[in-house]
């Protein structure tokens, strides 16, 4: 058989393929929006109607100058608790990625069941992280804070892991065949050099987790996410959409602050 | 008397044999090139004699110890006494030459006492010595990222000086350099084995430059040390074997002067 041919069938094989796996997504979507009784043009003809009663009840007015003060403080809450969860996860992590990464780990069992640990708190949704903990805490500050720090757990751990795969290798290679003890290398080698790449990583889970921490307010009952579901079922409108101006200025105050110290520190 | 002999060292990785039946024997002070094309297995030699990788079998004595029965805390001692240097210099980018050259000294200090960096007066004194030694007196507090290749280089010497070394394993010390750093490097090596009796093992492509600074070059082709012996004894004709279909290309490069037809 020539191989013009044989490269016609190919390629003949490839585009059925393809058809088929669209065909396919049109019929899971179908069958979602059956099941769910979703309708995408009901949907997009009630968005006028819907951003016109936004535009009038939600906008803060006069009304929601008043739960000014209130707004304020529960944000500086959920900021602080992002923040703390975030630099207590981290501290952690870095421990843990010592153990997990191929250049640093003192035996090879303790990196594997590192890695699958950090995997586990990481593949378990934030949410469920956030009600487990909310049968054994309660409706408090420390159940938020438990669910965001097993979450930034997870991640952290992977990245300093990768980091420092990435980054140490060489250094570590060198002080470990001059003889130098474990510790030794990794304060003086390993920290040094993933510095500026943690940083980067802890600053953008505090980020992350200042968004995270609003969601997970609403379910544990506390912080700026706690003040939304309050005045949002209370039907004060004008208020909740204070609170949704509040956490947009102070997700991009943060990441601009942190844009910030990622410039000053790499 | 010889200070390292490495007797039937045999690496497989997983199936592949990288290192067969090799024997080979270094004098004290002795600077000993190692040639031969890449994945011929030079570095894999160079790593299994302070096993920063495991051989399989045989035996390797280094300066009267057998390297290959030491426990972890012994291994850590008996690698104290063996410098390394790197193609890739691996320094820590981020530490200044002075932190970078007291490293060196991580392996005779205590676990807590080398994190904290509590260098004695005179491990100070040394690694301020030895840094003068190599003319990186003007970069003492420079940070290593800042520094040019040849200069990285010579951190990554007066590092493996600072440890009072008795053999100095160099792999392909100069293959990232300049041909001007290359020469101050291999000028500063040759005169630290001649002067300070250090033994130099040194990977090298540059059949040249082997020829040149060697008192013995080695050649090894698939695993196996097809030559050994001075290096006026290279002939064309060895190169060839151990460069195989590649000879050419490093010969006529830069046409050394001592290899004769």
């Amino acid at each position: 058989m020539s191989s013009a041919s044989d490269l016609a069938r190919v390629l003949r094989k490839r585009s059925y393929s393809s058809l088929a796996f669209f065909a396919a997504l049109v019929l899971l979507y179908a069958a979602s929006a059956i099941g769910t009784r979703f309708s995408a043009a009901t949907a997009l003809a009630s968005a006028p109607k819907a951003f016109g009663w936004l535009a009038e009840n939600v906008v803060p007015g006069e009304r929601a100058l008043k739960a000014m003060p209130k707004v304020v403080s529960k944000l500086g809450e959920t900021v602080l608790v992002s923040v703390m969860s975030t630099v207590l996860a981290a501290a952690v992590a870095f421990a843990l990625a010592v153990f997990a990464s191929k250049t640093t780990r003192p035996s090879a069992a303790a990196a594997v069941a590192v890695r699958g640990f950090a995997s586990f708190c990481r593949n378990v949704p934030l949410v469920a992280w956030a009600m487990i903990f909310l049968l054994s805490f309660g409706q408090t500050v420390v159940t938020g804070i438990m669910a965001l720090f097993i979450g930034t757990l997870g991640y952290l751990t992977r990245a300093f892991t990768e980091t420092i795969d990435d980054v140490a290798e060489s250094s570590v290679e060198a002080l470990r065949s001059s003889g130098a003890p474990w510790l030794a290398i990794v304060v003086r080698a390993v920290i040094p050099s993933v510095m500026p790449q943690a940083t980067s990583w802890m600053l953008y889970m505090v980020e992350t987790n200042i968004r995270d921490a609003t969601l997970v307010g609403i379910l544990t009952g506390t912080g700026i996410g706690f003040l939304f579901d309050l005045y949002y079922k209370s039907m004060n409108f004008q208020a909740a959409g204070l609170v949704i101006v509040g956490l947009i200025v102070a997700v991009i105050a943060i990441e601009s602050t942190s844009n910030a110290l990622r410039r000053a520190f790499l | 008397m010889a200070i390292l002999e490495i007797d039937n060292l045999t690496k497989y990785y997983k199936d592949v044999r990288a290192l067969s039946d090799l024997n080979l024997k270094v004098k004290r002070g002795e600077f000993v090139s190692i040639i031969g094309r890449s994945g011929a297995g030079k570095s894999t030699l160079l790593r299994c004699i302070n096993r920063m990788i495991e051989p399989s079998s045989g035996s390797i004595r280094f300066d009267g110890v057998d390297m290959l029965s030491l426990g972890r805390s012994q291994l850590r001692r008996a690698r104290t006494r063996i410098g390394m240097i790197f193609q890739h210099f691996n320094l820590v980018p981020r530490q200044t030459v002075a932190e970078n050259v007291l490293h060196g000294r991580l392996g005779y200090m205590g676990a807590v006492r080398g994190a904290l960096g509590l260098y004695s007066a005179e491990e100070k004194a040394a690694a301020f010595e030895v840094i003068g030694r190599l003319g990186l007196q003007d970069q003492l507090h420079k940070r290593c990222d800042q520094l040019s290749g040849g200069q990285k280089q010579r951190v990554g010497i007066a590092r493996a000086l600072v440890q009072d070394p008795r053999l100095i394993l160099c792999d392909e010390p100069i293959a990232s350099l300049d041909p001007g750093s290359a020469k101050i490097i291999m000028d500063h090596l040759h005169r630290i084995s001649r002067d300070m009796n250090i033994t130099v093992l040194m990977n090298l492509h540059q059949v040249d430059v082997a020829i040149k600074y060697s008192d013995r070059v080695v050649g090894v082709r698939a695993g196996e040390i097809v030559f050994d012996d001075e290096p006026r004894k290279l002939k064309k004709r060895v190169v060839a074997e151990i460069y195989g279909s590649e000879a050419d290309d490093i010969l006529f490069e830069e046409s050394p002067d001592g290899l004769s037809a």
